[in-house]
């Protein structure tokens, strides 16, 4: 039983990066319905950041949290602007297509410039363990779940409580009529990708903290994962992602634990099949009928 | 009955044209050992594009698996291959492979296809990873992630190139009738074609399943001319290499699939120096291709030999008048 | 015997109630029309009778060999299959494609033309083909189409889209036409034009039509009953005489007292 709830703890650690990863996916998609490929390299390219700030510039952990996140930020929008922006009125296929380039481009950029072999994240924290109602739990993890949890709840008073909140879930709804009402909807958009892609920025720092090692095809499977993470929780809502995180996260720490870690994937990507089939709008979502 | 017409004549010319100059290049030496690979490599493509090509620009569905079901043919036609290596073991590898991958196909196709556009996508993303994880953890039988090896080279690249010509063959033929006709009108319209008497899930899932066919067949030959194939061959990455084929030569065209396999093929062993350099700039230009070309090379359009005999016959009637 | 029976047809979305407790009945050869205001239902009427929406409540019945059948449940493919062809309101053709692929596209389903057959390339292959093409293009003459047999859809002027829109219905061979809205958008000649078409067709192809329509000049010509929706519900049902006395469409039309 014991082991049962330590996994759990190892669960919600891996929960909250999907989470963080998920809510950019989730976010993205409910605003202009594309699934965005290039997001895990984001979560990627954070995670290399970070490392180059500790590494390089010496710099400590918050400092260099905040650092990804913010360069993360700009990217995001940079990409949005330059290789989404043109294709706003095009086919589905033709920008799912495009952002498969951009996800390639990051990684092979970052293999070009950075090469392929791991490299090992710093130890900039004192990863001492504590021990909690007969678990363990280490500082790491603590942090993963308070800055995750922080940045959540920021994230939730920005889209509720500010004025571009609402305007994103004005454009969320209907973007024409956003529009029609002085709704910068270009401005929306960007904001979204930059507040997703900070996320994602956060979520590469603190796994690369995390499990110590970091590469530039690290934001593949994760990223698919995540991605399977937002459609459990319902695609386009906010609260979904979070839950869609923490579940896979859970479920694939047990899977790991008490079955076969190499089966581990084929189980989240079974989930995200089966759900697609069972219940496409997800746990938390609403289904929309197309109009004939 | 116009079993043989011009442009069927006009076709076997072109093919049988194709092949004995590659003969002769093979023969002289133009075509070295080293691009033998180069021209088998380029072949195997053609018969995977031209099949992704049937999915996504024919049917208008979304696939991102077909490096799943590349891997059933490759891994079937390799492991029967083994126990009987001859020609006979061959066919049959490549007939079982066909079989098992168009099994796997319908059963994933009827609940998946109802997916839209993105949706699907990601669905068939899933199912091509999931392959590839059960092919790893099928120890006993696939040697799991250290790869089979050993496999009897038999597919020399008259057999592979006489395949390629039989894969367009199958698809053009499909396209070009009444059956094809109904899949591209699911593409361009799923519900007016619906409304029109299209069973839609029939076709959609004809499509898919020719299409991981032909992705087997292309497998099959692979294992058989490599030698040795490893599940890490055919992960995502080589779905993209096939969708970048089919972007570029143009969604939805047959001849345009064939001429980008080729002119890509080219351009890969000008830019295998560049490493990682190669991939940035095939990610570039494929950004670029969606911003600025959508339709790629040819567009939905094919370079056809009743194209070229409508143009000779128009100038020739001009020449006249 | 009715060709089309529909008694108590509910459908609701949600707590929005889009069609209330509707009846209606087709017979051969008749031609009838559906009016009523903006939003009263007559798109998502056509909707339910072909397949794209489930009812809530309520049957509808169509005639096939001389049996009465539930079209609930069945897709729309095979309600197109059973008879029942139609058109939509903002156009849906197939715009990359020719004008004679759409009209070999219809006539596929009852073709019977099957996959092996096409890919192997068999004589009875050739041989359907040509018989197909050979109607095809005898159809596309009676609509003044033939000459733009390989024009793209997408080519065409609006005028003669709609017409295909039309053409391909047709081609489905149905029993029964449902017209949503065909004058949409046209002038006073072209309407002129379609409402002589439309008597034509029904003269020509022995169908019955049903039709939804706002341009009250072409339904006060041409149908032989009206039936008048409004938020969902049958308010009345009549010969065009009645119905243009009919307060209660006066009403729903201008409102007021």
């Amino acid at each position: 039983m014991e082991t049962f709830f330590q996994q759990m703890i190892n669960g919600l650690s891996l929960g909250s990066i999907y989470a963080l990863i998920a809510l950019g996916y989730t976010m993205v998609y409910g605003i202009i319905k594309l699934i965005n490929f290039a997001h895990g390299d984001i979560y990627m390219v954070g995670a290399f950041i970070g490392y180059t700030m500790i590494h390089s510039f010496g710099m400590g952990f918050f400092p260099a949290l905040l650092t990804a996140m913010a360069l993360s930020a700009l990217l995001g929008v940079l990409i949005e602007r330059i290789a989404y922006k043109p294709l706003r009125h095009a086919t589905r296929i033709a920008v799912l297509i495009t952002a498969i380039g951009v996800s390639y481009l990051l990684q092979n950029g970052m293999l070009y410039f950075y090469g392929a072999e791991v490299r090992s994240f710093p130890q900039v924290v004192d990863n001492t363990l504590f021990e909690v109602a007969g678990l363990q739990v280490s500082r790491i993890q603590l942090l993963i779940f308070a800055t995750a949890l922080v940045l959540m709840v920021l994230l939730q008073f920005i889209v509720q409580k500010t004025k571009m909140g609402k305007a994103m879930r004005a454009v969320s709804t209907d973007s024409s009529a956003a529009q029609l009402m002085g709704i910068n909807v270009d401005n929306v958009i960007s904001f979204t990708f930059f507040l997703g892609s900070a996320l994602a920025g956060a979520a590469g720092v603190l796994v690369g903290l995390y499990y110590n090692t970091i590469d530039p095809m690290m934001g593949v499977a994760p990223g698919l994962k995540a991605f399977v993470a937002a459609v459990l929780g319902g695609i386009g809502f906010i609260p979904g992602a979070v839950l869609g995180g923490f579940t896979i996260g859970i479920v694939e720490t047990l899977v790991s634990a008490y079955g076969n870690s190499m089966i581990r994937d084929a189980v989240v990507y079974g989930i995200l099949i089966l759900i697609l089939i069972i219940r496409p709008a997800g746990i938390l979502g609403k289904h929309v009928k197309e109009k004939v | 009955m116009k079993l043989i017409n011009k442009t069927t004549i006009g076709w076997l010319v072109v093919a049988i044209a194709g092949f004995l100059l590659l003969q002769l290049a093979v023969t002289t030496g133009i075509i070295s050992a080293y691009y033998e690979i180069t021209l088998v490599t380029i072949l195997i493509n053609i018969i995977l594009a031209v099949g992704l090509n049937l999915i996504i620009g024919f049917s208008g569905q979304f696939s991102l698996g077909h490096a799943g079901f590349m891997a059933i043919g490759a891994y079937t036609a390799g492991i029967i291959t083994k126990y009987f290596p001859t020609y006979t073991g061959l066919f049959l590898g490549i007939l079982a492979g066909v079989i098992l991958t168009s099994i796997v196909a319908l059963i994933v196709g009827i609940p998946t296809l109802r997916l839209k556009g993105d949706y699907l996508a990601i669905a068939t993303l899933g199912v091509a990873e999931i392959i590839r994880i059960v092919i790893v953890n099928m120890q006993s039988v696939t040697n799991g992630a250290a790869g089979l090896s050993g496999i009897p080279y038999l597919s020399k690249w008259p057999l592979i190139y006489v395949f390629t010509v039989l894969t367009i063959l199958l698809v053009a033929n499909y396209t070009q009738s009444s059956p094809g006709r109904a899949t591209i009108a699911i593409r361009e319209d799923e519900i007016a074609a619906e409304s029109m008497g299209v069973n839609t899930t029939k076709y959609k899932t004809i499509a898919f399943i020719l299409g991981a066919a032909t992705a087997a067949i292309g497998g099959a030959l692979h294992a058989s001319y490599f030698s040795v194939i490893r599940p890490g061959d055919f992960t995502f990455n080589k779905s993209v290499d096939v969708l970048i084929i089919v972007v570029f030569g143009g969604i939805g065209s047959i001849t345009g699939s064939v001429v980008a396999a080729i002119l890509l093929g080219f351009l890969n062993v000008f830019l295998q120096p560049f490493g990682a350099l190669r991939m940035i700039i095939y990610a570039l230009a494929l950004i670029g291709i969606m911003i600025f070309k959508p339709s790629g090379l040819l567009g939905n359009k094919e370079f056809t030999v009743s194209g070229l005999l409508r143009l000779f016959n128009r100038k020739s009637a001009q020449g006249e008048g | 015997m009715s060709l089309l029976e529909v008694k108590k047809l509910t459908k609701n979305f949600g707590g929005l109630s889009a069609i209330s407790n509707v009846h209606l009945e087709l017979k051969e050869n008749e031609l009838v029309g559906l009016i009523g205001p903006n939003g009263a239902g007559k798109t998502t009427l056509f909707n339910l009778l072909t397949g794209v929406y489930q009812p809530t409540e309520g049957t509808i019945e169509i005639e096939t060999n001389g049996q009465k059948e539930s079209v609930i449940g069945k897709k729309t493919y095979t309600i197109t299959d059973m008879g029942f062809g139609r058109t939509f309101q903002n156009i849906r053709l197939f715009i990359n494609l020719t004008v004679l692929d759409h009209v070999l596209i219809a006539m596929h389903s009852k073709s019977k033309i099957g996959t092996l057959k096409s890919v192997l390339r068999l004589p009875s292959y050739y041989a359907s083909e040509a018989k197909m093409k050979k109607e095809a293009v005898e159809l596309l003459k009676l609509f003044s189409l033939e000459n733009k047999q390989e024009e793209l859809a997408k080519n065409l002027p609006y005028g003669e889209q709609r017409r295909l829109e039309i053409v391909r219905a047709l081609a489905t061979k149905p029993k029964v036409l449902f017209l949503d809205e065909p004058a949409a958008g046209m002038n006073p000649q072209e309407t002129a034009d379609l409402t002589d078409l439309i008597r034509q067709i029904q003269k020509d192809f022995k169908i019955t039509i049903l039709l939804i329509e706002h341009d009250m000049s072409l339904v006060m010509n041409v149908c032989e009953r009206i039936y008048v929706l409004e938020y969902g519900r049958m308010i009345a049902h009549g010969t065009p005489e009645e119905i243009k006395g009919n307060k209660q469409v006066i009403k729903a039309y201008l409102g007021g007292e």
